[in-house]
């Protein structure tokens, strides 16, 4: 048997292959985004030609039917750009060309301040009632937990097709239908992934800690906001940041629930975009797109190390 | 945040053991009861209601009337709900192997730790933070036949590029002469599926992280190559991992809809049927058509189907998962 260290490599290949692999990978991965954002700053036409645009230049016809290429100007694209995302205006305010923000059928102004409304109440209920929960399946004895946490555990797996149909009943029985409510006001009443989530985070807390508030006079109440809460920030904040993202994203719910156009989300403003009438150029459909993304991408940039930490679940073990 | 020494004793609650008991219990269920209520009132009631309502013909407008089974007898005989079903079945059986292969291979690549592998692993990640409404815009654009970036960039090198949202391929033909086809579309869906690896690749790469390395030495040492290395320590170490993902993968397939949806409505040239699947035949039987009676007999198949898909797979498991002790 040899001494010394024994160098294994998990991946098992050599690192020349392994970094071209990953190479092409992100490469695969990041084209559709990278090509949606370099679309929506290119015109109508400069989008409709392809990737050879940048290479030979926009093909067209002159008057007389000869064949022409025009390179792209770069000084051009800042200008396209605010043509695209915005729009244009002549002297006296008269919109000349209609951008995403400023389009005439498509309120995208008033479906962000929807989806922001939604977001922020859906956020700050979802993490709140679950911290709530966890508590109570983590810090507190009580007659049934057990079985309520199983319970709850089995729930994460009924699909939400099922639950759809009825719940729009309950909704309209209840005269939210017609507003946002549908979309925020269940996140009050806590998740089960979250809950799950907290709650073993919530184990890992030392007791003492509780005892010490205790001593202080602090019943549940006071354990809760002055020695749980404070020390889960990092497995909130995850909560926080997955909920925000999933609200963000979610198509399905906004489908069913909103029946007012001007109630619409940013992900059912952008399906009406692209189906309107005289169908969206693919230019400003791209525009269209990166804006209802953008958030979400800057929020990962600036949340990576705590997202990925969420779903590897490692920050999180007791 | 007060500290107060801890070098206290443990000082017994005042009041008794019972009472004590007794407001603990009272406090847990008061604690517990946001969750609680939220499941009483939207989802045993819902999963109640979608029941009962699976036993009527319920047109929405007016009263419903209750029928017996007959809303699963005529799912038996519906063409266009059991092709979706169909439909679905192919598209998890396609999927999932697929996303777990390319998932694994991906997280094994970025185990390896190599210089930007925080790039790597963002840009792979990145993807699955997109909004189901802009992937589906972003795809079509790439997807499309004309002017999308897939058939220009083939092109470019010789190749025509297919119908990826219209067209169909032709498999051959079967025993009674008729083609064997399969639309474009279903395969489009199954890209941009894959293109949301992402979130499983990083679930593997930190179980593949756990992985003692004193188990690869010693599988050296018996002189393993690197394939029965992986398949006799990496693969039985990381398989509770694998078995969380696949049935997390299973249970999304056969919701798949959000996708679907948007790119139809975005193809008016195509074949409606094409992308049609489980959850797409619920939500127009519910609200296009308004038969909810109908959609309810359709969900609780689609529940059952679930729970006997999970339930199998956790029994399938017991001898192909390899928990560690401790």
């Amino acid at each position: 048997m040899s001494e010394g260290t024994f160098k294994v490599r998990e991946s098992h290949w050599s690192s020349a292959a392994t970094y071209a692999g990953l190479l092409l990978v992100s490469i695969l991965f990041l084209t559709p985004l990278a090509w949606m954002v370099v679309t929506s700053f290119l015109t109508q036409e400069q989008a409709a030609q392809g990737p050879e645009v940048f290479v030979d230049g926009v093909k067209s016809f002159t008057p007389s039917g000869q064949a022409v290429t025009t390179p792209i100007d770069p000084t051009e694209i800042p200008r396209q750009i605010v043509r695209n995302y915005y729009g244009e205006h002549d002297a006296n305010g008269v919109p000349i060309h209609r951008g995403v923000w400023t389009d005439d059928g498509v309120n995208f102004p008033l479906y962000l301040r929807n989806t922001l409304v939604v977001a922020i109440l859906s956020v700050v209920g979802m993490t709140l009632s679950s911290a709530v929960v966890a508590y109570a399946f983590s810090r507190i004895h009580w007659r049934g937990r057990g079985v309520m946490f199983t319970l709850m555990l089995a729930t994460m797996m009924i699909p939400f097709p099922v639950i759809m149909g009825p719940m729009f009943i309950i909704f309209s029985k209840l005269g939210w239908i017609g507003s946002l409510k549908p979309l925020w006001i269940p996140a009050w009443f806590g998740g089960a992934f979250n809950i799950f989530m907290l709650r073993q985070f919530f184990m890992g807390i030392p007791r003492d800690l509780d005892e010490a508030a205790r001593l202080d006079g602090c019943g549940h109440w006071g354990i809760f906001w002055r020695v749980i809460l404070p020390l889960s920030t990092p497995a909130l904040s995850v909560v926080a940041l997955f909920h925000f993202i999933y609200v963000w994203n979610d198509f399905l719910a906004p489908l069913i629930f909103l029946t007012h156009r001007d109630d619409f989300t940013l992900a059912l403003g952008l399906q009406l975009y692209q189906s309107k009438a005289g169908n969206t150029p693919w230019n400003l459909l791209m525009a269209a797109s990166t804006m209802v993304v953008a958030p979400v991408l800057l929020l990962f940039l600036f949340a990576q190390r705590q997202l990925i930490r969420g779903i590897a679940g490692d920050g999180l073990k007791e | 945040m007060s500290s107060k020494s801890h070098a206290k004793p443990i000082v017994k609650p005042i009041g008794g053991q019972a009472s004590n008991a007794r407001t603990e219990n009272a406090a847990g269920w008061l604690w517990a009861s946001p969750w609680v209520v939220g499941f009483l009132g939207f989802m045993l009631l819902p999963i109640a209601m979608s029941f009962y309502y699976s036993l009527t013909e319920y047109p929405l407008l007016e009263k419903p009337i209750f029928i017996g089974f007959d809303n699963y007898a005529s799912l038996l005989s519906d063409g266009v709900f059991l092709r979706a079903v169909g439909r679905t079945a192919l598209y998890a059986l396609v999927t999932i192997p697929l996303s777990t292969i390319l998932a694994l291979v991906i997280a094994g690549m970025l185990s390896a730790r190599v210089r930007a592998g925080g790039f790597f692993q963002a840009a792979v990640f990145l993807p699955t933070l997109v909004p189901m409404a802009a992937s589906a815009m972003v795809w079509l654009w790439l997807f499309n036949a004309k002017d999308g970036l897939i058939n220009r960039t083939l092109a470019a090198i010789g190749i025509e590029g297919p119908n990826w949202l219209t067209g169909t391929i032709t498999f051959g033909t079967d025993a009674a002469g008729q083609p064997i086809q399969m639309p474009w579309a279903f395969l489009s869906v199954v890209i941009i599926a894959l293109w949301g690896v992402g979130q499983a690749v990083i679930v593997y790469l930190a179980a593949l992280r756990e992985v003692p390395t004193s188990l690869y030495e010693a599988a050296a040492i018996d002189g393993m190559g690197p394939i029965r290395r992986f398949m006799s320590v990496t693969l039985p170490m990381i398989s509770p991992m694998i078995l969380f993902n696949v049935i997390t993968l299973t249970i999304g397939s056969l919701q798949v809809f959000v996708i679907p949806y948007v790119i139809t409505k975005a193809t008016p040239g195509g074949d409606p049927r094409s992308l049609y699947f489980f959850t797409s035949a619920m939500y127009d039987n519910a609200f296009v058509y308004a038969q909810m009676g109908y959609a309810s007999a359709m969900a609780w198949v689609q529940l059952l189907v679930t729970l006997i898909l999970t339930a199998g797979m956790f029994l399938v498991s017991k001898n192909l998962v390899h928990y560690r002790a401790g």
